[in-house]
């Protein structure tokens, strides 16, 4: 470049610039250092949610009575970009991870190289007491409580009652995949299911996979090396049968290659909706949306809510489990302090605030009987039923590569096939998680 | 990238020809000795002593910030450890590299990441160009107004871009369907990202508005250095526009299109952001860098993803020699040189 072009201005600009690189620097210099932490200060990584974690956060504070304050630092928005970061920084050793808010899946990996401290016998006692059962399942890695079960998450299926009515379903009744299937069809609506590649694929291959009576990893306490799936089996096949008719007949419409939970509600309250498998969060948004004027009222009374469609009518479904844990950073400095407020947080008076706050729905079935929650939440009761039923997701330290492989072999909907989706999907896994294949 | 070019002029200029008249046989001699030979004068001297003053701190800080990772990342690539198991870590070798290259995933990302590359790299050259040759004609009034407009998108943070390119296609929010349903082949249903093709013409067509100016800008610079005498005279001898555009002002800035298509090049093949928003690297857009980032950012598998990015480090390295000794890119010959 022609030195002449340089004007004088730029020279003159310099010592200003020079200062603005200082303080750059300064500043990065000064945030490389963790949350500053005074003795009984407690720091607890939560997920993005209304403010709900934030608030318990404050009030058991104020509620110790100075023993311990609890300072909250926010967590990325997915899951996954939540675990990646949780699991760096406890293989880093960072003391600051006195309480994380965990997504069930992820629990064994981090249990099992030991990353997770100990959860007190007293408090795993006092903290499962009618606490329904997929959500210990959840808090456990070989037969151990490893974390605390918080809230708990299941999908439920929603639909649209004059859809129902006209295609002649009797939603009194559990539905099966085949009626809501049949039902998108004849009505020329379109189904709100999850056939994005990312996690809500496993979801969905794992709630039709339990449903069906089979899992997708038969021992899940297996190494990577002698791990084996439970895909290639009758109930897999049944679960590609699903997915595969969904996506090769269109009855999830044509964005459902790329739709996640957020994506099915909005087709659901269009004029295409029909049923829809999806979280809780449902209700609360839809409320919301009728509520600034975007949506009609009438919508909201055509919503109907019940248990997850079944595989076969006299086999009780397994529906979707998600939800919050908390755990204990192994090298946190104050982890008895931690355990005492975490038995704060989780109380079943919190759970409840927390459910008609925030519309994340209790681990505990104690939690249920608030009586502000059958206002907020109609569907309540239905969600404790399906807690009840639900199964969670493979317990396996190698979560990651389990859904991951799942989601690259079971998207789109419409290139599953039942008779080879299965076979080649275990293969694929089987062969990343013994280091012979790249994911 | 963008740290390249300032170090590129401060180097650049110990070794500018002074009011002396040696300046061809110096170019000879630099290429074979690396040394000041003794015919330089005292002022020359002291002048290349000066540019290794000013360079040299940027250049050692350059050695510790980037040298020390790859040599780590060389090292930890040898071994099969995950973040999470600790205690397995076990040295095996080149099976990571292995692993690899026996892996079809692997072939395809490349494929994929060449195709983004040579298309968005060709595509951005034509457009580059009739850019910089509209800044360089505009007429003085409006020239900074110009350049500032054009330079926009290269100044928005490509994680935004992304999601402004990302909401404007998908099927649900997106008004692209719906502005551009009179061509053949766009509809209402049309799901840019369920596909492959698709998707990767968004992902490029994203990448391209927004590097478009920087290759601009370089070639610009370019276009400054063809003294107009030239064209002039060759506009006297009556050559077309086209004519003194192939004969006259290409030629003359060849050594700038080398540069801004190495740049672009080495840029566009380490592609993410676009693709990471998008896609994350579903239904065939997977590119190297998501691959490496997969393993080791998402599975914490540290050797295997390392063995990854030191197999894409590699391929960045080969465009650079192809570059550079193959089509003799000269990164110092910023004065007109050829």
């Amino acid at each position: 470049m022609p030195v002449s072009r340089r004007t004088p201005g730029a020279v003159k600009r310099r010592p200003k610039s020079a200062a603005l690189a200082g303080l750059v620097m300064g500043t990065l210099v000064m945030s490389g250092c963790g949350p500053a932490s005074a003795d009984n200060t407690l720091t607890w990584y939560i997920n993005p949610d209304a403010g709900g974690q934030a608030a318990i956060a404050q009030k058991c504070s104020d509620e110790s009575g100075g023993r311990y304050s609890i300072e909250t630092s926010l967590l990325p928005n997915d899951a996954a970009s939540q675990r990646e970061q949780l699991a760096r920084r406890l293989a880093a050793g960072d003391t600051s991870l006195d309480i994380m808010s965990l997504d069930p899946p992820f629990v064994p990996e981090l249990a099992e190289p030991g990353f997770l401290a100990p959860v007190p016998e007293d408090v795993a006692e006092a903290t499962t007491e009618n606490v329904v059962e997929g959500a210990i399942a959840g808090a456990t890695w070989k037969d151990e409580l490893v974390t605390v079960p918080f809230w708990a998450n299941t999908q439920i299926l929603w639909y649209r009652k004059s859809v129902a009515q006209a295609a002649g379903i009797d939603v009194t009744q559990p539905v099966t995949w085949e009626q809501v299937m049949e039902a998108a069809r004849t009505q020329e609506k379109t189904l709100g299911v999850q056939g994005q590649q990312g996690e809500s694929m496993t979801v969905w291959v794992n709630a039709l996979v339990e449903s069906a009576g089979g899992s997708i990893i038969v021992d899940p306490e297996a190494t990577a090396e002698t791990v084996e799936l439970g895909l290639d089996t009758e109930a897999g096949v049944a679960a590609a049968e699903v997915i595969s008719t969904i996506g090769k007949d269109g009855l999830g419409g044509p964005g459902l290659p790329t739709q996640d939970e957020s994506a099915s509600l909005i087709g659901f309250q269009g004029d295409a909706g029909s049923f829809m498998v999806n979280w809780p969060f449902v209700w609360p948004a839809t409320v919301a949306a009728v509520e600034a004027g975007t949506l009609d009222q009438a919508v909201l009374d055509d919503i109907g809510w019940g248990i997850y469609p079944r595989m076969t009518e006299d086999q009780e479904a397994a529906p979707p489990l998600g939800g919050i844990n908390l755990g204990v950073g192994a090298q946190s400095d104050n982890p008895e302090l931690a355990y005492e407020a975490i038995e704060c947080i989780v109380s079943v008076e919190n759970q409840s605030e927390y459910f008609v706050t925030n519309g994340n729905p209790p681990a505990n079935t104690e939690a249920y009987e608030d009586p502000r929650i059958e206002e907020s939440f109609p569907m309540a009761d239905t969600i404790r039923d399906s807690l009840q039923a639900a199964a969670p997701r493979p317990q396996t330290p190698f979560y990651n590569e389990v859904s991951t492989g799942i989601q690259q072999t079971w998207a789109p909907p419409s290139a599953v096939d039942p008779d080879s989706t299965p076979a080649s999907s275990s293969d694929f896994i089987t062969s990343v998680l013994r280091g012979e294949q790249l994911l | 990238m963008t740290s390249a070019i300032p170090a590129k002029t401060t180097t650049a200029s110990p070794g500018e020809p002074g009011p002396s008249l040696e300046a061809g046989s110096r170019n000879g001699n630099r290429a074979k000795t690396g040394r000041v030979p003794r015919q330089y004068s005292d002022r020359t001297r002291a002048e290349r002593r000066l540019g290794w003053i000013l360079a040299g701190p940027a250049f050692i800080i350059m050695l510790l910030v980037t040298l020390y990772p790859i040599l780590q990342a060389i090292y930890e690539s040898l071994f099969r450890f995950r973040l999470t198991a600790p205690d397995e870590r076990a040295f095996i070798g080149l099976e990571n590299y292995i692993v690899i290259l026996t892996d079809p995933v692997w072939w395809s990302g490349l494929w994929t990441t060449v195709l983004i590359t040579v298309i968005t790299v060709a595509v951005e050259l034509v457009l580059g160009f009739a850019l910089a040759l509209v800044m360089h004609k505009a007429l003085k009034s409006v020239r900074g107004a110009l350049r500032t407009a054009i330079l926009v998108p290269y100044g928005i943070i490509t994680v935004v871009s992304a999601f402004a390119w990302f909401y404007a296609f998908d099927i649900n929010s997106g008004y692209v369907n719906s502005w551009f349903a009179w061509l053949p082949g766009i509809d209402e249903n049309l799901n840019w990202f369920a596909q492959g093709p698709t998707a990767l013409f968004v992902i490029m067509a994203s990448e391209i508005w927004k590097t478009t100016p920087f290759i601009s800008l370089l070639l610009l610079a370019g276009l400054a250095q063809v003294p107009d005498e030239l064209s002039e005279a060759a506009k006297v001898d009556g050559a077309t526009w086209w004519e003194q555009m192939r004969k006259v002002i290409i030629p003359n800035m060849k050594a700038a299109i080398m540069v801004a298509v190495l740049f672009r090049a080495l840029d566009a093949f380490r592609i993410f952001d676009n693709v990471f928003i998008m896609t994350n690297g579903a239904y065939g857009t997977e590119v190297l860098s998501l691959l490496a980032y997969r393993q080791s950012i998402s599975r914490l598998e540290i050797g295997l993803g390392s063995a990854v990015s030191v197999l894409l480090f590699l391929c960045v390295l080969l465009i650079c020699f192809v570059a550079i000794k193959l089509f003799k890119v000269d990164l110092a010959g910023s004065q007109g040189g050829k």
